[in-house]
């Protein structure tokens, strides 16, 4: 009884202090600001995409939509959306297909040499992409794959495949192995247990790691970037080009495209916040400590 | 005879499989693990062997001393760290303020932990396509500042250190918070209530028990901040000055496959990133084990 009133008064006191200290005017302030400048970013690149012309200003001196054609015909985004989902769901249907078996094993089982598959699953999350990209790009060609789908899809689902087990392996954890047991019990298979017992069991958990695979998959730029070619590109990569060699096409069409990339990030983010907290968003890793 | 012995053997040996608990469910990390070995480590060993082996056949060192014999190559590592370490740095400890206030339900918690998604799914490519007109000479933000009176003439940001630094932390920081906000979640608030009801001032409450709590967690997120702003490409090469002090590793390591194509020369520089990237994150990781280690759930024991 006493402690709850503690809890009470010391509840209110924090905010009380929340809103009065200085301190927190500036951390409230900071944030403000930080919004302020991501606003900022995302309206310049909007408002240029409609824009006749804007080069002095706050606003363009006039309106228009052409560009988005433009930038529809020349970059070819409705290939570039196709490659983008092509990829995306392939990568997410093979990390969630061989990292869920995975992520039950290290979620239930010690064995020797564990922590050394662990290691195999963290060290591509704790090493920056462009390291091993490039031998594994190289790797790639020498498969002759380099230019295809196939080696896009490939180089995306190295990390994806770490990022499903570290994702599954604590829903997989809260299950209570009494239930399995139960079911060999009742003589179901290590098969129909898997099938009939556990993925309905761990379906928020999957939707959660396929749906942040698919966000991650669609902004992951630079190990696409070191295997696509033409065909192949996804389009984060054609935006990069495009961004790149800007002056080859006029920079309205070039934030036009962005505005499609943007929209297709939206589009699955605002599916994705649906099932997912954001604080999920780096679950993975965090578990690179708990293991 | 022979036949019994082979059978008292892998009788043993079965014995010996069950004892360490591997049966034939381990299997099922199989495919994943192979997937690790075909395209991670083959290829991060391939690479290292590539490194040794240069085109040009100066020797098994030949890619190493011509990179670490050029001072522009070599620049690179300095122009790595002075992008990654501030950024790093600046990304952690502007979380820790926000998480301790977010810590506990608060009111617009949620939209707040929401927005801040939205640059961290959008990537660095299309905050640096943004930045490069928001921070633009005619951009928002110098027009702002111009319009305040704050300067007289307008701030160059771009194609220096400042754009990529800038971009760094519009991506980054959202991820250190939200990592470092599931790690502050896990305090057990009790501590700071018991804390509070001796008679601990807020601030007394934070430098005792909560960042002490907070430094292992603190560490992790640094070291993978670190490792999001160690491979700084896309904001390196359209923000930055890629030819001058935003030259990074992965700008030299870039160049050298794509305008050289010289492969065993980029495989050298990711070996050269790669190994110096990990030695930051062991130091930070070694540093961070000999930190308090126990439960952070508190409770009686």
């Amino acid at each position: 009884m006493r402690t709850e009133d503690t809890t009470v008064i010391s509840k209110s006191g924090n905010r009380k202090v929340f809103v009065k200290s200085p301190l927190g005017w500036v951390i409230w302030g900071s944030v403000a600001f930080f919004f302020i400048n991501l606003l900022g970013v995302i309206g310049t690149v909007v408002i240029s995409s409609f824009a006749t012309e804007w080069f002095d200003g706050w606003l363009p001196s006039g309106w228009t939509t052409k560009f988005y054609l433009t930038a529809w015909q020349d970059y070819q985004v409705p290939n570039l959306l196709r490659a983008t989902l092509k990829v995306a769901l392939s990568v997410v249907t093979i990390s969630i297909l061989v990292g869920t078996p995975a992520a039950y094993v290290l979620a239930r089982r010690d064995f020797p040499g564990k922590k050394i598959l662990m290691l195999s699953f963290l060290l591509p999350i704790m090493l920056p992409p462009i390291t091993y990209g490039i031998p594994l790009a190289t790797f790639i060609y020498s498969l002759n794959l380099g230019g295809t789908l196939t080696g896009v899809i490939i180089v995306n689902t190295v990390p994806a495949i770490p990022f499903v087990i570290l994702v599954l392996s604590p829903f997989i954890e809260q299950i209570d192995p009494k239930i399995e047991a139960a079911a060999r019990m009742c003589g179901a298979t290590t098969r129909q247990i898997f099938i009939k017992v556990l993925t309905p069991l761990i379906i928020p958990g999957l939707l959660a790691a396929a749906l942040l695979v698919l966000i991650q998959t669609v902004a992951l730029f630079e190990l696409t970037y070191l295997v696509s070619g033409p065909g192949s590109n996804t389009l984060v990569v054609a935006l990069y080009y495009a961004v790149f060699a800007s002056g080859i096409r006029p920079y309205q069409a070039i934030s036009a495209m962005a505005v499609f990339y943007m929209l297709t990030t939206f589009f699955i983010l605002i599916v994705a916040l649906r099932y997912v907290n954001p604080t999920q968003m780096v679950s993975q890793a965090r578990s690179v400590d708990s293991k | 005879m022979s036949e019994v012995n082979t059978k008292a053997s892998s009788f043993d040996f079965r014995l010996w499989l069950a004892d360490h608990s591997i049966d034939r469910l381990l299997l099922l990390a199989v495919p994943a693990f192979l997937a690790m070995l075909a395209f991670f480590i083959y290829p991060s060993f391939y690479g290292a062997y590539l490194s040794f082996h240069p085109m040009d056949k100066s020797g098994a060192l030949g890619n190493y001393q011509s990179f670490f014999g050029d001072p522009y190559m070599r620049e690179s590592i300095w122009n790595t760290f002075r992008i990654a370490l501030p950024v790093s740095l600046i990304n952690v400890f502007a979380a820790v303020p926000l998480a301790v206030r977010l810590r506990h339900k608060v009111r617009g918690k949620r939209t707040i932990n929401t927005l801040l998604v939205i640059p961290m799914s959008l990537g660095t490519v299309l905050v640096a396509e943004g930045l490069s007109m928001y921070l633009a000479p005619n951009g928002w933000l110098n027009r702002t500042l111009l319009a305040t009176g704050l300067i007289s003439e307008p701030v160059q940001l771009l194609h220096n250190f400042w754009g990529v630094i800038i971009s760094l932390i519009i991506t980054g920081f959202p991820f250190a918070f939200l990592l470092t906000l599931s790690y502050i979640s896990g305090i057990n608030p009790k501590m700071e209530e018991a804390a509070s009801t001796l008679g601990a001032t807020s601030w007394q409450r934070f430098r005792y028990i909560t960042f002490p709590l907070l430094t292992p967690g603190l560490a992790i997120t640094f070291c993978l901040s670190f490792v999001l702003a160690f491979s700084v490409f896309p904001s390196a090469n359209l923000l930055g000055n890629p030819a001058g002090d935003s030259h990074v590793l992965a700008v030299a390591a870039a160049q050298a496959i794509f305008t050289q194509y010289d492969y065993s020369m980029a495989s050298a520089i990711s070996v050269i990133t790669g190994v110096l990237e990990l030695a930051v994150v062991a130091a930070v990781l070694v540093m961070r084990s000999r930190l308090y280690s126990g439960s952070t759930s508190g409770g009686k024991g």
